[in-house]
């Protein structure tokens, strides 16, 4: 169940750890100095320049500045093919159609800009029976069953 | 032809129950139309000039006749009582009433259809050869392996928000129906000197308003890697493809610009890493699939006699009937494009006709081709003249397959927004001129395709002839383009000059065709003639 109303009401996570007490900062001064632990990636970011470093994060937040542009997605799901296992959060122009797709590519957290309901989510992430692909997440592609 | 099993049918009916709940919250106001738009773009629902269109998946073009009177009751029940079918192997309703939309998705649902992703930044449905299955010179059937990629590209959780849409064709010959390397990524199946399948990828080809033709990034995938060398080539384009212009966010800029090379390399790189995450779907799924495109059971030993004894009849097998690999079968096609008719429009009638002929004389299977025309794949040559005589009667026997009748053309300012001049009017003057001059036999293969704006639906930049509409301070203008090809033989159109006003523009296409039968050589197509003698005879007729 998520666990909702942590540092703000809009944040939303589905994780059991603490969330990390302090600010993430940019790609650019998280890789300058060592000892943030939350950083955020922009659209623009190469997210792979984190991954030397992936042991001292507990947080990466990809923004959204607007839901259509996809390239978090990416982001997300290349740092969980790293390895990663710390908090990955969404955040900024996240709506509600979105948030299933972003389960699939790693995402455990959300924040944001307009509150979710938690009933909205229930359904979003329920929507879906089965999934065509294999992704970041634990889902059995539909290809699997068929040849378990 | 692909059935479905509970999952295929698990996933659309899920859709269907999606989409009808965002809809209600649109008809309730709870959704405002900015907020609605991706959503209903995702199924295939655009906001038109008139109404709401609605774009049904085909996926590869093939259909069975059940499919085919669904689309029919469809057109009745939610149309107007016809449908368009498409450069995409699609077909679009015009005339969708909001409030029904869901029931409409409901009714394709129930015969293994669906809307999805037929609009949106996301991975479009998957085109392949018209012929297929069916090809004599085909290397295996492409199909199989375009319905991978269907489901792969189904709900990808990565890849549903693009730079910009992303079109995907499977080919297997080197003759190329499919216009492969105009798509965003075209694969053809080939064989390596082992004797082993694999797939050549061409990357970055479009239409649009910057035309490319895609340059082969990779000779030979391996089958057993087909989907992650795919999932390779989309991350790349959805990290690094431009989003600050909508106009330069497909793929082809993103490979224009990076290099083909660099492009290649990042892919590569990509691939290297994702092959240790289980993207692939073992090759048992590929080997379960192709079970469903087995060969029908061709008779053996049919007849290779056709009584030609009825001239017309003799005509529509020499114009619109293509070599089948089976001894006695043919692929015949359809024309959805009567003088003077509006080309790819079918009213129900017609697809129910289309539908029992396909049942009756070509194991149930039919094809919608990106020309806008319809194939029944395998038919007898026994029963060519029993197949020509009931289409003749219903107005569908026109037989002008690939002649300057056979023209493409999107469905332009009658409906589409963003169009800036009509190009239906047009395409009917064109083939009423030729049909009343004669001259449409003489001239033979000649591809005419109109687009009636700049986003290229009509593929203008690959017609022999192409015909661009455009507009001048407020007035429909039409340019004329020359020398383009979207088969194996690809190049990009050239515009003559300046344009034409409607009435003008006709004259002029005839102007060029008659350059064509005056500088033409023994065996020569209009697209040989102008690649011989270049652009400046046609100036010349035109403008001097």
């Amino acid at each position: 169940m998520a666990d909702l109303g942590t540092s703000k009401d809009t944040l939303i996570r589905y994780r059991e750890d603490d969330p990390v007490d302090h600010a993430a900062v940019t790609v650019d001064s998280f890789l300058d100095q060592s000892s943030a632990s939350a950083v955020r990636v922009e659209p623009g970011d190469d997210a792979r320049e984190l991954i030397p470093h992936l042991e001292r994060l507990a947080l990466v937040e990809v923004n959204f500045p607007a839901f259509g542009d996809g390239r978090g997605y990416s982001s997300a799901r290349l740092l969980r093919e790293a390895g990663y296992e710390g908090e990955l959060r969404a955040v900024g122009d996240v709506l509600v159609d979105q948030v299933a797709y972003m389960r699939r590519c790693g995402f455990d957290a959300f924040d944001p800009d307009a509150p979710l309901s938690e009933d909205d989510l229930e359904t979003a992430f329920n929507r879906w029976p089965e999934v065509y692909q294999s992704a970041a997440d634990a889902r059995t592609p539909i290809w699997s069953k068929r040849h378990a | 032809m692909y059935l479905y099993d509970q999952y295929d049918q698990a996933m659309v009916d899920a859709r269907v129950a999606e989409f009808r709940d965002q809809a209600q919250r649109r008809l309730d106001g709870k959704l405002s139309e900015d907020q609605f738009k991706p959503l209903r773009l995702m199924n295939g629902l655009y906001l038109q000039l008139h109404a709401y269109m609605l774009r049904v998946a085909i996926p590869y073009g093939t259909l069975n006749s059940r499919q085919m009177h669904a689309l029919a009751d469809i057109a009745d029940r939610y149309d107007r009582g016809y449908g368009h079918f498409t450069t995409r192997q699609n077909i679009q309703y015009n005339w969708i009433k909001l409030e029904e939309a869901a029931d409409l998705l409901a009714d394709l649902a129930k015969v293994e259809m669906h809307a999805i992703q037929t609009s949106g930044n996301c991975i479009r449905n998957i085109s392949s050869d018209h012929f297929a299955g069916a090809a004599a010179d085909e290397l295996v059937d492409p199909r199989p392996y375009a319905e991978l990629l269907r489901q792969w590209s189904s709900f990808h959780p990565e890849f549903s928000y693009l730079p910009r849409k992303f079109k995907i064709a499977v080919i297997a010959s080197d003759t190329d129906r499919a216009a492969m390397r105009l798509h965003d990524i075209g694969i053809q199946i080939v064989q390596n000197d082992a004797s082993e399948l694999g797939a050549a990828f061409y990357v970055g080809g479009g239409m649009g308003r910057t035309p490319m033709i895609a340059p082969c990034i990779k000779e030979f995938v391996p089958l057993d890697r087909l989907v992650t060398y795919a999932e390779a080539c989309l991350r790349v384009y959805n990290r690094y493809g431009r989003r600050d212009n909508k106009y330069k966010a497909r793929i082809k800029i993103l490979v224009h610009e990076m290099g083909a090379e660099a492009y290649t390399k990042a892919v590569d790189e990509e691939f290297e890493r994702m092959l240790e995450e289980g993207i692939e779907p073992p090759f048992a799924e590929l080997e379960r699939i192709r079970t469903f495109f087995d060969d029908p059971l061709f008779e053996d030993g049919a007849s290779e006699d056709i009584d030609r004894s009825d001239p017309d009849f003799a005509l529509w097998v020499d114009r619109n009937t293509v070599a089948h690999k089976a001894a006695g079968y043919v692929s015949a096609v359809i024309s959805l494009k009567p003088v003077g008719g509006i080309p790819g429009d079918a009213t129900s009638e017609q697809m129910r006709l289309m539908a029992d002929l396909a049942k009756d004389y070509s194991f149930d299977e039919l094809r919608v081709m990106h020309t806008q025309n319809i194939v029944l794949p395998h038919v007898r040559k026994a029963d060519l003249h029993a197949l020509w005589t009931a289409l003749d009667e219903a107005g569908l026997g026109s037989p002008n397959l690939d002649t300057i009748e056979d023209i493409i053309a999107c469905p332009g300012l009658d409906y589409c927004s963003l169009a800036n001049a009509r190009s239906i009017p047009v395409a009917q003057k064109i083939s009423e001129r030729f049909a009343a001059n004669g001259k449409t036999d003489t001239l033979g293969q000649l591809k005419l395709k109109i687009s009636g704006c700049i986003n290229a639906c009509g593929h203008h930049h690959a017609g022999h002839i192409g015909i661009l509409g455009v507009d001048r301070k407020g007035v429909e203008n039409y340019q004329l383009l020359l020398g383009g090809s979207e088969a194996e033989d690809v190049s990009l159109a050239k515009i003559t000059g300046p344009g034409f006003d409607e009435a003008g523009i006709v004259d002029a296409v005839e102007t060029a065709a008659d350059v064509y039968l005056r500088e033409r050589e023994e065996g020569e197509r209009f697209l040989d003639t102008y690649r011989r003698i270049g652009m400046t005879p046609f100036k010349e007729a035109l403008y001097g």
